[in-house]
């Protein structure tokens, strides 16, 4: 099933709203995990407005899909997403990470609406998937999975415990997808600890792989349609992505990874989006004339 | 029904009954299943069971993930690589959202004596008592983890179980009734309150005896859970001895000794001497008697301490 121009254009608005409403937790003088979080805000949008099973009225559904944040540092592009689906309401934005708003720094299921899992110590959120996957297959449940991991966190070797532990379970209810955003909390990931042949471990380790452009909404529902279908092994998608993407000042910059706007960084950001929104209008306007 | 003498074999027993009264019971092993009786799960409910293999971070991650789709998970290992081995997946995916996941955490203490230091658990309840949301408990017996074992399905947040390999002498009353929390008395005395858990409590019974002896009444009780610890029973405990000792087949650092001084905090007692494993590590043995000599975890080393205490509290 192919999307239509409509979805398309409605997951890229999303998207970029997605990047407003991370700004706008970002705030002014607070540290936030801006890079990592806009990397991943086209995939999100995918699967929270278009692909998931997901109903926001009733976010403990048992029928739901799940979704978990295995870099949970990056969890402010799925409070956006909450926030956008009206789980979260829109005015714990401004107070993100602040004492008792219900916005805390990494996910946390027992404060937060709509959050799954507690993540954030890195490499654990696989292990999760798999632990639900089993048990809803277990239970006869059809809900898919879906845990997103950074491309640094892959060095921590939980992960690849899960990874054969989730193709030895056949755990074809699992997609995972790794941000392959290149670019780690101190520096890029080939000079941090390189981790060559990303695709070929998930091969070797027994998972179909599919890998994308992690910006282009097209390629992400195709991927994600085609990981769905994957019979007998999970699937992984690696999807390429810009860290810090949508924020010039930003882009492929390890210093906001977990970096502070100042005012005049904070505006800037804020014309850039605009400009991005203007751009994209004109742009839906014209694919709707062709 | 006596039940099976040995305590390993009688978790492996009743985790089965469990699984058979209630089908969201799973369990996950990291391929210790033949020691610490998982198996006996995994022959009858094969669907319900998931051989991890040597992963213990991912199974209790995994466990995380089962509970949060509604099963109670019950994960295995040596106590020392339990506790250890995945002590940061315990504490973020479990502990922090208080998950209902029991962790057997199997061959404790010396109980695996031939294996010597790195699989003899001397810090496993330091570690355990520190995660916040955690229950830890260490039955004396099988009569006892059959019956704490009958709590966990109901008991909510996580609990970690510390399971001997040996088998054990019966000292549970076998028609008392238990609950999580209780304090166990086994015997009256006035002198001395002798406290233990696990193996312990049986070496405090001979101290007890040892004492009777020298004219020293001494009173003695199982302490089998040891976080949240009851501290109103545990303060009438000793209430009106003149020493109190604490008894442990753990560290003397952060075990047993610490939960009870912790909770006697703020409340007048008797003078309290700890017994347990010096801040060292294990050793290889041949049995486990030896082992527990050789770290003075003896009826005798018990009785001397509550006798230097009762010296020291004459004057």
């Amino acid at each position: 099933m192919m999307a239509d121009t409509a979805t398309i254009q409605k997951l890229e608005r999303l998207a970029l709203q997605l990047r407003f409403d991370l700004l706008e937790m970002m705030g002014v003088g607070k540290a936030g995990h801006l890079g990592g979080s806009s990397s991943m805000a086209e995939i999100v949008a995918c699967l929270y407005f278009h692909v998931m099973r997901y109903n926001p009225a009733n976010p403990k559904d048992p029928e739901r899909d799940r979704f978990l944040l295995s870099k949970g540092h990056c969890v402010l592009i799925q409070y956006a997403a909450l926030v956008e689906l009206g789980v979260i309401p829109r005015e714990e934005l401004k107070k993100a990470k602040t004492l008792d708003c219900c916005l805390q720094g990494h996910p946390d299921m027992d404060h937060t609406p709509g959050i799954e899992a507690v993540t954030g110590s890195l490499g654990m959120g696989l292990s999760i998937a798999l632990g639900m996957a089993l048990g809803l297959r277990l239970d006869g449940w059809r809900n898919r999975v879906y845990v997103v991991m950074g491309d640094g966190e892959l060095s921590e070797g939980q992960i690849w415990e899960a990874a054969m532990a989730a193709a030895a379970y056949k755990a074809d209810n699992i997609t995972g997808i790794v941000d392959f955003n290149h670019i780690q909390a101190t520096g890029p990931t080939k000079e941090i600890l390189d981790i060559p042949n990303i695709a070929q471990k998930w091969k070797a380790f027994g998972w179909e792989v599919l890998e994308i452009d992690g910006h282009n909404i097209v390629q992400i529902l195709r991927a994600l349609e085609k990981a769905k279908n994957v019979v007998g092994k999970p699937a992984v998608i690696i999807a390429e992505t810009v860290k810090g993407k949508g924020f010039s000042f930003a882009e492929n910059n390890a210093a906001f990874h977990n970096g502070i706007l100042t005012q005049d960084l904070y505006r800037q950001a804020f014309s850039e989006l605009q400009a991005q929104r203007t751009a994209l209008e004109s742009r839906h306007a014209k694919e709707a004339r062709s | 029904m006596t039940p099976h003498p040995n305590m390993r074999e009688t978790y492996g027993l009743t985790l089965l009954e469990l699984g058979r009264e209630n089908r969201d019971v799973v369990a996950l092993e990291a391929d210790l299943g033949k020691s610490t009786r998982s198996v006996l799960f995994q022959e009858a409910f094969p669907d319900r069971y998931f051989q991890m293999g040597i992963a213990e971070q991912n199974m209790a991650a995994t466990a995380a993930g089962l509970a949060l789709v509604g099963k109670i998970p019950f994960i295995h290992s040596f106590a020392v690589f339990a506790a250890g081995r995945a002590f940061d997946q315990l504490r973020n995916t479990i502990s922090i959202p208080s998950l209902k996941i029991r962790i057997c955490g199997s061959s404790c203490g010396f109980s695996d004596f031939g294996d010597g230091k790195t699989h003899q658990s001397v810090e496993d309840i330091a570690i355990m008592r520190s995660l916040p949301n955690m229950t830890v408990l260490s039955p004396v017996d099988s009569i006892e983890t059959i019956k704490m074992m009958k709590c966990l399905i109901d008991w909510p947040g996580p609990v970690y179980i510390r399971i001997n390999r040996s088998d054990l002498p019966f000292l549970f009353p076998v028609d008392e009734p238990y609950h999580i929390g209780k304090i166990i008395k086994l015997c009256e005395g006035s002198d001395v309150a002798l406290l233990a858990a696990g193996v312990m409590v049986s070496r405090s019974l001979e101290a007890a005896k040892l004492l009777a002896e020298k004219g020293v009444s001494a009173r003695v009780f199982n302490l089998s859970t040891i976080k949240p610890m009851n501290r109103e029973a545990l303060i009438e405990a000793v209430i009106g001895v003149r020493a109190i000792v604490v008894s442990e087949e753990h560290n003397i650092v952060g075990g047993l000794g610490g939960a009870v001084l912790e909770a006697l905090r703020a409340v007048p007692h008797a003078p309290v001497e700890l017994i347990g494993i010096k801040d060292c590590f294990g050793i290889s043995a041949s049995n486990y008697d030896e082992i527990l000599c050789r770290f003075g975890l003896t009826g005798p080393a018990i009785a001397g301490a509550a006798m230097d205490l009762l010296r020291v509290s004459r004057h």
